[in-house]
């Protein structure tokens, strides 16, 4: 089995993380219910011809794929794996839309055409001319994670050498708003709803500081009581133990469900800081690459923002850092980083 | 004419988000496939519903579409001559 590592990480989100490198200093509250995403100027990734029919989630995703192949030095890798939980959305609405305004008649392709769940993974591909395996996972919040499993199962099992695995989530225009509207307003989602596209380059060549991809683990359903001997089992799978880990990044996102996260700190002694983000860059499906994003850079530059933590517990030096994410007390799924 | 050409126009940048492009930049002349416009097989498609929807003509042979799609005045000529709506 060989090692899986990561060598580029690139992020559209709700905060300037693309055209600079991350300063979250600066970053900026979100106080809207919803939160687009801080997009760049796509014409210097995408050509005008293929760019005027991409709807926002492709403008981000190939976008995102194409600088994070760029920096890790790969120009055709051997594998495109994406993660969605929404898909293309925007053109999902657009299509129904036209479906039902013209009484099933007059329909134009572009939309239909570009509002399949693949459409990122299948541009990126056609942007390369790369033939190589091309896939898209869908389950919710654990589209990302699946894609990630798939990416880092073909760098250990030496099937691929170089493997671009990322996440995209759009807000679209109208089936957020009715999700808005269904949404418990006491005991449900507290953060805004937002969209981004996080994309990685695996590899199995160890770089110097090279940061590793250690585990995977997902679960579509366990309890609150469950989430301390599930977690403290993937740890010792991996040959740690709480007090090893540095930091903890969970997705927080002020709903009731956030009780699993305090169960699974509350397994950490006090020196382990203890991280959270969708405060700053919103609930999406696919948020959790953007935790993965904020994780490889901590392990890489050495520095947590403020802005991330709870509390005032923060380490000088990270070595080890462990994601966890839920949605609705569903999709679990702990990732294990390290330097 | 002069008012469908406009019209044509500005459905076409619309349709086909050509932001690139506002209507003083498209003459009636221009090729809209290959050089002029650059547009494409997909693109077609587009402006045969629009043709359809828009202006009642139904394209059933591909390569009628292609004389009519020459450019604009041949699009709006063919559109005069042919229109149900």
């Amino acid at each position: 089995m060989k090692a899986c590592y990561i060598h580029s990480a690139v992020s559209i989100s709700a905060q300037n993380t693309f055209e600079t490198d991350l300063n979250l200093s600066e970053s900026n509250p979100i106080t809207s219910k919803k939160a687009n995403a801080n997009h760049p100027q796509y014409k210097t990734y995408i050509a005008p011809g293929a760019l005027r029919r991409m709807a926002t989630g492709v403008k981000m995703g190939v976008t995102a794929g194409k600088k994070a192949l760029e920096k890790a030095n790969i120009t055709n890798p051997d594998a495109i794996l994406t993660g969605t939980g929404m898909g293309c959305i925007e053109d999902t609405e657009n299509f129904l839309n036209a479906l039902i305004a013209n009484d099933e008649a007059y329909l134009t392709p572009t939309s239909f055409i570009q509002s399949t769940h693949n459409t990122v993974g299948a541009q990126i591909a056609l942007a390369l001319q790369c033939n190589a395996y091309n896939n898209t996972y869908v389950h919710g919040a654990l589209s990302f994670e699946s894609a990630l499993l798939d990416g880092q199962l073909l760098i250990k099992n030496d099937d691929s050498r170089s493997v671009l695995v990322g996440g995209i989530d759009e807000l679209g225009k109208e089936f957020i708003d009715y999700t808005l509207l269904v949404e418990d307003k006491k005991h449900g989602v507290q953060v805004p709803f937002s969209e981004g596209a996080s994309f990685f380059v695996l590899s199995s060549e160890k770089q110097e500081k090279a940061i590793q991809l250690n585990d995977i683990k997902t679960f579509s359903n366990i309890t609150e009581q469950e989430v301390p001997t599930v977690l403290n089992e993937f740890l010792a799978e991996n040959n740690y133990k709480p007090k090893d880990i540095d930091a903890v990044i969970c997705g927080n996102n002020g709903s009731v469900y956030d009780s699993y996260y305090s169960k699974a700190r509350a397994i950490f002694p006090i020196t382990t800081s203890q991280l959270h983000y969708k405060h700053l860059f919103g609930e999406y499906f696919t948020a959790s690459a953007m935790a993965l994003y904020l994780g490889v850079y901590i392990l890489k530059n050495q520095q947590i923002y403020d802005t991330l933590i709870i509390g005032d517990n923060s380490k000088n030096s990270i070595k080890t850092i462990l994601l966890y994410n839920q949605f609705n007390g569903r999709d679990h799924s702990f990732i294990l980083l390290s330097l | 004419m002069s008012n469908l050409i406009q019209e044509l126009k500005e459905n076409i940048i619309e349709l086909l988000n050509l932001e690139e492009f506002s209507v003083e930049d498209i003459n009636d002349d221009d090729a809209l496939f290959g050089d002029g416009l650059g547009l494409d097989s997909i693109d077609a498609l587009e402006l045969m519903v629009m043709l359809d929807k828009d202006y009642g003509i139904k394209l059933t042979d591909p390569k009628e579409g292609k004389e009519i799609f020459q450019s604009i005045a041949v699009l709006a000529d063919y559109i005069e001559k042919n229109r149900a709506k």
